[in-house]
């Protein structure tokens, strides 16, 4: 690996982080202003931007859309005293919001956001096209909950604490739940007719063009989303920092830019669990599903489109996840909070039972179907060795 | 470059293992552990073992290790108390550290031809009949697993059933009539 080729793949890195963080930014703004549309308000519509602004239609329109929001919420977080209270565990309380957010971010790299075709045949956009693509996922943003956990036993007083046990707990609980209703997945995504043999989210994507996972599977997408709802730590599941009976949760006692990297580690996480679930239950880039009988150009309209095609089957990407983000706002003004043991009772007694279920029934179907219909088209060479 | 980072991640692993042993803080010892397992991971990591190296992160530093913790903060231990070592303690390290330098020794004065240590590290020949290569991505993994590898397999999974079926009779508290008594929603 020469030169020229790490400081590019460093320069991806960059660029990608540099988008979640965006749509993570630009997510609390979207949070803010459908709240306010929702409760019939107006929502922010005053920051402005000195010269943009001044545009005759335009600027008026973008200031009352809050576009210039997020950048001074930004400053603000940057630039506001941060104190340290003289309770807390220092070191602790200090890493605790790097800790929190790190994982959620690392986990893009595994993530496919896009495609490009060279001579007929489909490769990833994507950093790091790894054999264990899920695991990675599901196994790095576990890692997450260290953050909350350390900030509330650092904040040394008792909501946090409470906020920082709660946690630890749900997420315990859901990851299993999360864990077990992706099989169904990459039982189909690896079978004999479309399957690598391997892990990787490009293979469920290139295994989801004739149907979208999501429309035949639609039990284990539910119990995928209700969980990712609960591991972001999203309303009806926002334990944590439930802030009718524990002030602020985990973090009460942070102010200022640490605040910050909570905040955005939140925003960031709830983009990336988007992006996953379009990824594993919706195709991913690919533009409609064929069902089978439509040709085949439906899948990618823009395969022959050369660079261009990727940019737009990426933007193609972006649009589905951000539509999943809207929906996760809309539910957190929909739903009420549940209660504690409501939510661990959601988890271990439906949840659970239900993703086994569909490991089960999804198993007997995908095996009938393989035996049926599938077997005789077997390609011997989708038997060789896993791509690297 | 990978011997670097193998030096890096071995003097990682140790370290945590070493400063979670002497650290009296429960909590810093419960993160010198996570630290610790980690560095494992790496280890395996850079042996291309990607399966392991998942596993290792996602079992113990994200389930396990964030149970530890757990009870580790709810029965707030901040610091443990100061015990001297009997002396059948010290004895027995002595003992350890003994064995493991000889170890460490025979390791390094003996012809590597001759030992048996290199067999060892040999991978075994393919898996299966169906000519899946024995390697290191998840496919090859689980072919060996529920072929040449079942028996042990299935025997560990039922050593992790008996373990489970103890948690639940340990903490139902099952009166003598055999059903488990009856409790209300818990509230954190």
């Amino acid at each position: 690996m020469d030169i020229v080729e790490i400081l590019l793949k460093i320069l991806f890195a960059i660029l990608v982080v540099v988008v979640i963080m965006t749509i993570a930014a630009y997510s609390v703004l979207a949070e803010r202003k459908v709240a306010s549309w929702i409760q019939g308000r107006v929502g922010p519509n005053r920051t402005a931007l000195p010269g943009l602004s001044a545009i005759p239609v335009l600027g008026r329109f973008l200031v009352r859309m809050g576009m210039w929001q997020p950048l001074a919420d930004g400053v603000k977080f940057l630039f506001k005293e941060d104190p340290l209270p003289g309770h807390v565990k220092k070191w602790y309380y200090c890493l605790a919001p790097v800790v929190a957010l790190v994982p959620s971010l690392s986990t893009v790299a595994v993530l496919p956001f896009g495609a490009y075709w060279v001579n007929g045949v489909e490769y990833p956009l994507v950093l790091a096209n790894v054999d264990i693509g899920i695991l990675f996922i599901l196994a790095i943003s576990s890692l997450t909950v260290y953050g909350i956990v350390m900030a509330g036993w650092a904040a040394n007083s008792k909501y946090p604490y409470f906020g920082s046990i709660r946690s630890s707990a749900q997420m315990i609980s859901y990851e299993l739940a999360m864990g077990m209703s992706v099989i169904p997945v990459f039982m189909w995504a690896n079978g004999p007719a479309t399957g690598f043999g391997d892990l990787t989210l490009f293979g469920v994507v290139a295994a989801q063009k004739d149907l979208w996972l999501g429309i035949w599977m639609p039990l284990p997408a539910f119990v995928f989303l209700v969980s990712l709802f609960a591991e972001t730590n999203r309303l009806p599941f926002d334990m944590p920092e439930s802030e009718t009976e524990l002030v602020g949760g985990f973090h009460t006692e942070y102010g200022s830019f640490k605040f910050g990297l909570f905040f955005v580690g939140e925003y960031a996480a709830m983009a990336i669990g988007s992006a996953v679930f379009v990824v594993l239950f919706l195709g991913g880039w690919n533009f409609l599903p064929t069902f089978g009988f439509l040709p085949d150009w439906v899948a990618n309209p823009w395969a022959t489109w050369g660079w261009f095609g990727s940019v737009v089957s990426v933007l193609f990407f972006i649009g589905k996840t951000l539509t999943f983000i809207f929906l996760f706002i809309w539910v957190r003004w929909t739903l009420p909070r549940f209660r504690y043991d409501q939510v661990m009772n959601l988890g271990w007694k439906y949840l659970v039972p239900l993703a086994v279920a569909s490991i089960i029934i999804y198993a007997i179907v995908i095996a009938l179907w393989d035996t049926a219909v599938t077997v005789d088209h077997i390609k011997p060479e989708t038997f060789g060795p896993a791509p690297q | 470059m990978e011997n670097f980072l193998f030096y890096l991640f071995s003097v990682l692993t140790i370290l945590g293992a070493l400063l979670l042993v002497v650290n009296r803080n429960a909590v810093n010892g419960a993160m010198f552990m996570i630290i610790s397992l980690i560095g494992m991971a790496a280890l395996f990591l850079l042996l291309e073992a990607y399966f392991l190296f998942i596993l290792q992160i996602l079992v113990y530093a994200g389930a396990v290790m964030v149970l530890f913790l757990f009870i580790v903060m709810l029965i707030d231990v901040e610091k443990g108390p100061k015990t001297r070592p009997d002396g059948l303690t010290i004895a027995a390290s002595i003992v350890g550290l003994a064995l493991l330098l000889l170890g460490i020794i025979a390791v390094f004065t003996t012809d590597s031809a001759t030992s048996a240590l290199p067999e060892v590290t040999k991978l075994p020949e393919a898996a299966s009949a169906a000519g899946i290569p024995f390697g290191t991505s998840v496919r090859g993994y689980g072919y060996g697993l529920f072929t040449k590898y079942m028996l042990p397999f299935q025997v560990t999974g039922f050593l992790l059933l008996i373990a489970m079926i103890g948690v639940i009779v340990v903490s139902k508290k099952i009166t003598a009539s055999g059903d488990a008594e009856k409790e209300g929603p818990k509230k954190a």
